[in-house]
């Protein structure tokens, strides 16, 4: 019931341009979409069967779809020739950073928070189910 | 026959050819070089520029394959789904890091850029690279930079961190995968959740987490960030 799921994944888009056309927000349709999308699925309003298989397809193939934003650079080619080395340099600087401080303060927080919780065996036994369920997934693509 | 070769259609069709020659060369070289996006990119400029095929004649059979992002944005929602509960323990670490990164990249984009001579045009339209396309024009806009400037560097920048964002994390000695994947996220939006949703569901869902809250953090500090900072 392919049409189902693009009546639904497109209704969601609907919804988030609504909103955000409503509230005036600076956040663009589709991430208000997309969060709709995902409590609707937390409370049942969707049924998964309405959206999985399009959503998945649309997901692995995300990257995809950047293609033509991409060639999209050929209309900076002047500035990007005359400030070239600035340019690469802060993006590639800035993005290790960025995953460098993201990654830390993540995991000190959470060290942090796992410490002062008073349960934190059974916490702890839950995230290790976590990094076990991701492994176990990993192992699992690595098969197919 | 030229106008055969730059009408829409074709352009689409050439793009898709292009993406699955890349994925071959992938395939063939097993070199995380040629990331297949960026080969596509580079592949299909060279053949634009070697055909003399203005961008403006590309951009409109461009334009039905970039329809599908809007689409494909709201399609995370089903893998954030999927790791709600995770989430929802996590919120308060996950939104400390989030903040920490937010702030971090801005501060970091604009320091580099400042310190390697750019102006500042191109500062103020490089400091929303970490975020999802719409938002960094938007802000791009909004502050005085080039948005088409800072669409190219958020490509770049996606690209980069989804063929790096991983290695980096590695060597950032940040063991959790949650915390990995929301910082790939973090860094390298959409294009970094692909890379990361090759990596397995639960990654790919804290990486939207990422993509989404660094949106939502850039899109509300970035104005005040860099005003502050003396660039707006």
């Amino acid at each position: 019931m392919l049409l189902v799921q693009f009546a639904c994944l497109f209704l969601f888009l609907a919804l988030g341009e609504l909103i955000v056309w409503l509230l005036k927000i600076p956040i663009p349709g589709s991430i208000i979409g997309m969060l709709l999308l995902a409590f609707s699925l937390r409370f049942r309003i969707v049924k998964p069967h309405w959206i999985e298989s399009l959503a998945d397809f649309l997901c692995a193939n995300l990257g995809f779809f950047f293609v033509p934003a991409g060639v999209g650079v050929m209309k900076c080619f002047g500035i990007i020739k005359a400030e070239w080395w600035p340019i690469v340099m802060a993006t590639l600087l800035s993005t290790i950073i960025i995953i460098a401080t993201t990654g830390w303060a993540h995991q000190w927080t959470h060290r942090l928070f796992h410490k002062r919780n008073r349960c934190s065996h059974r916490k702890d036994s839950r995230l290790n189910h976590v990094a076990d369920g991701v492994e176990s997934e990993r192992k699992e693509i690595e098969k197919s | 026959m030229i106008e055969w070769l730059t009408s829409p259609v074709t352009l689409v069709a050439v793009t898709f050819l292009t993406f699955l020659l890349a994925k071959w060369i992938q395939v063939k070289t097993r070199l995380p070089l040629f990331q297949p996006i960026l080969v596509t990119i580079v592949l299909l400029i060279c053949l634009l520029l070697f055909l003399d095929i203005p961008y403006e004649d590309y951009a409109e059979g461009g334009g039905y394959i970039e329809f599908w992002l809007k689409p494909a944005v709201v399609a995370l929602g089903v893998p954030l789904w999927r790791q709600m509960e995770t989430i929802r323990r996590q919120m308060i670490p996950l939104l400390i890091a989030e903040l920490v990164g937010c702030v971090a990249g801005l501060i970091s984009v604009v320091f580099f850029a400042e310190l390697f001579g750019a102006s500042h045009e191109v500062i103020v339209s490089l400091a929303p690279k970490a975020v999802t396309t719409p938002i960094a024009m938007e802000i791009s806009n909004a502050t005085g930079g080039i948005p088409a400037l800072t669409a190219a560097v958020v490509v770049c920048t996606g690209i980069f961190g989804s063929m790096a964002g991983f290695q980096i994390v590695k060597l950032s000695r940040v063991k959790s995968p949650i915390a990995g994947s929301l910082s790939v996220g973090t860094a390298a939006h959409a294009v970094g959740t692909a890379a990361a949703l090759e990596r397995g569901q639960r990654y790919g869902a804290f990486s939207s987490l990422g993509l989404t809250l660094n949106g939502l953090l850039t899109a509300l500090l970035a104005p005040m960030i860099l005003s502050l900072l003396g660039y707006a």
